[in-house]
C-alpha cells in the first residue's frame, strides 16, 4: 500500500513536466517558423514578426557572463580543490553554497546600483555581468568537485618527475578533468540561459538591434515574459514559440552534459 | 626542463646532478596560489557587495521609515508612504502553500526512488526529475498563465469554494489569479529540488540500518519509516528548508500567477504580491528617489530572509553530510 502512495506521488512530481511540454508543444510549435528566427519584432499591435534578436541576445549575454564566470569560478575551484587548510576550505565551501541560494532578482538588483547607475544606462554589460557572477558559485563547486575525482596518484608522479605544482595541476589535473570542466560549464550556461529576474533591470530588453554592447539588448526569457503579460494576442502565440525554443535549447544543453558524462563513466570504470 | 640528458647524471658524481638541476619554479607556483585564492575569496566579497549594495540603495528609506517598514500595510507610491508587510505576508504564505503541497509529494517521491521502487525505473523517474528543474521559471509562468490559472478557475477553485467557502480562507470573489495559485506554482517549482536532496540524504542512510530493522523483524514498510525516516529526520528538514530558500527567492512565475495586488486577505482566492514579485514589476517604473530606494530594502528584506534560511538548510545538511559537500543541493539549484 505504501508503494502504491509513494508510487503515485512520483507520478505527480513528473506530471507538471509532461504537463508543460505538452502544451508548449501544441501551443508553440506551429509559431515556431522561419519568421521566428530571422525576423525582428513588429510595433505593438502589428501582427507577425519574430524574436531574433532576442535569441541573438541571450547569446551574448552568455558569452559576457562567461568571461566573469568561467575564470573566477573556475580558478576558485581549482584552489577548493588543491590548496588551503580543511577548515578555509569548508568555510568557503559553506559560503559559495549559501551564495547559490540567493534569488537571481537580487543580483539584479545589485548590478543596478553598481554598473547601470554609475554609468546612466541599461546595457549588455550589466546583464552579462549579473549572470557571471550567479554563475561564479555555481562554477566553483562542480569543478572542485570535477578535480576531487582526479586520481592523487597523477599529481604525484607529476610532482615525482619534477613538474612545478602549478603545472601539475594545469597540465595534468585540469587536463584530466577537462570533460568534467566543460560539463560543470555547460551546465551552469543552461541555468543561467533561463533566468530572467536579473535581465529586467540591467539588461532591460530591446525591441531592436543593440549597436553596442553599452545598449540595452533584448534576451529570449525577457522577450517571452514581455509577450506573455501583455494583452496581445500574436504576442501570446510568439511566447509560447519562444518558450520553446528556449526550453528545446536548456534539455539539449542538458542531454549533451549526460551523454558526455555517462561516457565517461564507462571508461573509468 | 631538466629532463634532457645532463652530463653529470652519466659523469655519476654525487651531488652533481643535484648541483645543475634548477629547482621548481617557485614564483610560477606561488603567483599560481595567489591567483586561485582570491578567485576563492570572491564567493566571500559576493556575500559583502550584495549586502552593501542593497544597505547603500536603502539607506534613506531605513532612516525614514525604520522598523515601521516592516510592520506597515500601505504601499503608496503616490502619498510615498511604503510598508513591507503585505510582501511579507505574501511571501510567507505562498511559501507555507508551497511547502504544504510539495513536502509531502516530494518525501514521498524520495521514498519511492531509493527504497521501493524497482530498479529498473529509479534512473528514468531521476531524470525526469531533473529535467523538471532545468525549466526556466518564467516558461512556467506561462504555462501558469494560460492553462493553469483557466483550469483552476473552472474546476478546482469552484469545488474547494462550495466545500469550503463557510471558512474566511476559501471565501470572496475567484479571479483565477490568486495567493494559492502563486503557492501551486512555487509547490511545482521547489519538487526538484527537495527530491534530489531528500534522495541523497536517504541513501546516506547506512545499509546497517536497514538490515538491523530486517533481523529484528521489521516489514519493509517499518523498516523504511523506523530504520531510514528517523535516522535521516534531521538531513530531510535541512532539505526542506532548502526548498523554502528556493520559495522565497521565486519570482517570475509566482508574479504572472499571483494577481499582484499590495493586500493582506484570508481568503486563498484572492490576489497577493511577495516580496520578489514586487521588485520586478516596479522596479522600472519607479518614479521618486524614495520609491526607489524602498524598493531597494524590500530587497534588502528578502537577502536577508534568504541568506537566513539557506544557513539553516547547509547547517543541517552538514551535519547529516559530514561537511564534505552538499553536492545534490548545489547540482538542482
Amino acid at each position: 500500500m505504501a508503494s502504491a502512495v509513494a508510487f503515485a506521488s512520483a507520478i505527480l512530481v513528473i506530471a507538471p513536466l509532461a504537463l508543460v511540454f505538452w502544451h508548449l508543444l501544441r501551443n508553440g510549435a506551429s509559431s515556431v517558423n522561419l519568421d521566428f528566427f530571422t525576423k525582428l519584432p513588429k510595433p505593438v499591435g502589428e501582427i507577425g514578426g519574430g524574436m531574433v534578436n532576442a535569441i541573438v541576445g541571450s547569446f551574448e549575454l552568455l558569452a559576457l557572463a562567461s568571461a566573469v564566470g568561467i575564470p573566477v569560478g573556475v580558478l576558485g575551484g581549482v584552489y577548493l580543490a588543491e590548496y588551503g587548510s580543511a577548515r578555509g576550505n569548508a568555510m568557503l565551501r559553506f559560503v559559495a553554497d549559501v551564495l547559490n541560494g540567493v534569488p537571481s532578482i537580487t543580483w539584479g538588483v545589485v548590478v543596478y546600483g553598481l554598473v547601470v547607475l554609475p554609468f546612466k544606462g541599461f546595457s549588455a554589460y550589466a546583464g552579462g555581468l549579473a549572470l557571471g557572477l550567479m554563475m561564479v558559485p555555481l562554477i566553483m563547486r562542480t569543478t572542485e568537485e570535477v578535480l576531487l575525482l582526479v586520481p592523487n596518484g597523477y599529481r604525484e608522479a607529476a610532482l615525482a618527475l619534477g613538474i612545478s605544482r602549478w603545472r601539475t595541476i594545469v597540465n595534468i589535473v585540469m587536463k584530466t578533468a577537462s570533460k568534467g570542466i566543460v560539463t560543470a560549464t555547460l551546465l551552469a550556461l543552461a541555468r543561467v540561459a533561463g533566468e530572467t529576474a536579473p535581465l529586467l533591470f540591467t539588461a532591460f530588453g530591446n525591441r531592436f538591434w543593440n549597436h553596442s554592447l553599452h545598449e540595452p539588448i533584448a534576451a529570449l526569457p525577457l522577450q517571452i515574459f514581455t509577450y506573455a503579460i501583455s494583452p496581445y494576442d500574436d504576442w501570446h502565440r510568439q511566447a509560447w514559440a519562444g518558450a520553446l525554443v528556449l526550453l528545446a535549447g536548456i534539455f539539449l544543453i542538458n542531454i549533451l552534459v549526460r551523454f558526455f558524462t555517462r561516457e565517461r563513466a564507462t571508461q573509468t570504470s | 626542463m631538466a629532463l634532457a640528458i645532463n652530463p653529470a647524471v652519466i659523469s655519476g658524481e654525487p651531488g652533481a646532478v643535484a648541483a645543475k638541476m634548477k629547482p621548481p619554479s617557485r614564483f610560477g607556483d606561488k603567483a599560481f596560489e595567489t591567483l586561485a585564492l582570491t578567485m576563492a575569496l570572491v564567493v566571500v566579497l559576493l556575500v559583502f557587495l550584495v549586502g552593501w549594495q542593497l544597505a547603500r540603495g536603502s539607506s534613506l528609506a531605513i532612516q525614514k521609515f525604520g522598523f515601521h517598514f516592516l510592520t506597515t500595510s500601505t504601499w503608496n507610491p503616490v502619498t510615498e508612504k511604503f510598508g513591507a508587510l503585505p510582501f511579507i505576508f505574501g511571501t510567507a504564505v505562498s511559501s507555507l502553500i508551497a511547502l504544504l503541497l510539495a513536502v509531502p509529494l516530494s518525501i514521498a517521491t524520495a521514498i519511492y526512488l531509493t527504497e521501493l521502487a524497482p530498479l529498473w525505473i529509479r534512473q528514468p523517474i531521476t531524470s525526469l526529475i531533473e529535467m523538471l528543474a532545468a525549466i526556466p521559471s518564467v516558461i512556467l509562468g506561462l504555462w501558469g498563465i494560460f492553462v493553469m490559472i483557466p483550469w483552476l478557475r473552472d474546476y478546482p477553485f469552484p469545488f474547494l469554494k462550495k466545500l469550503f467557502g463557510w471558512t474566511p480562507f476559501f471565501s470572496g470573489p475567484i479571479y483565477g489569479v490568486s495567493m494559492l495559485a502563486g503557492g501551486i506554482i512555487i509547490a511545482v517549482m521547489i519538487l526538484p529540488i527537495i527530491t534530489s536532496v531528500s534522495r541523497e540524504i536517504l541513501r546516506s542512510v547506512p545499509n546497517l540500518q536497514r538490515e538491523a530493522a530486517y533481523a529484528l523483524g521489521a516489514t519493509r514498510w517499518e523498516v523504511t519509516r523506523i530504520a531510514v525516516l528517523s535516522y535521516a529526520k534531521k538531513g530531510l528538514f535541512g532539505a526542506v528548508i532548502l526548498g523554502l530558500g528556493r520559495a522565497l527567492g521565486e519570482t517570475m512565475a509566482v508574479t504572472m500567477v499571483i494577481g499582484n495586488t499590495p493586500q493582506i486577505s484570508a481568503s486563498l482566492f484572492a490576489p497577493g504580491y511577495t516580496l520578489a514579485s514586487v521588485i520586478a514589476n516596479e522596479f522600472t517604473e519607479a518614479t521618486t528617489d524614495i520609491y526607489l530606494q524602498a524598493l531597494f530594502e524590500i530587497a534588502l528584506v528578502l537577502f536577508g530572509v534568504t541568506i537566513l534560511a539557506n544557513l539553516l538548510a547547509q547547517l543541517l545538511l552538514r551535519t547529516i553530510r559530514g561537511g564534505a559537500g552538499s553536492g545534490g543541493a548545489r547540482a538542482v539549484q
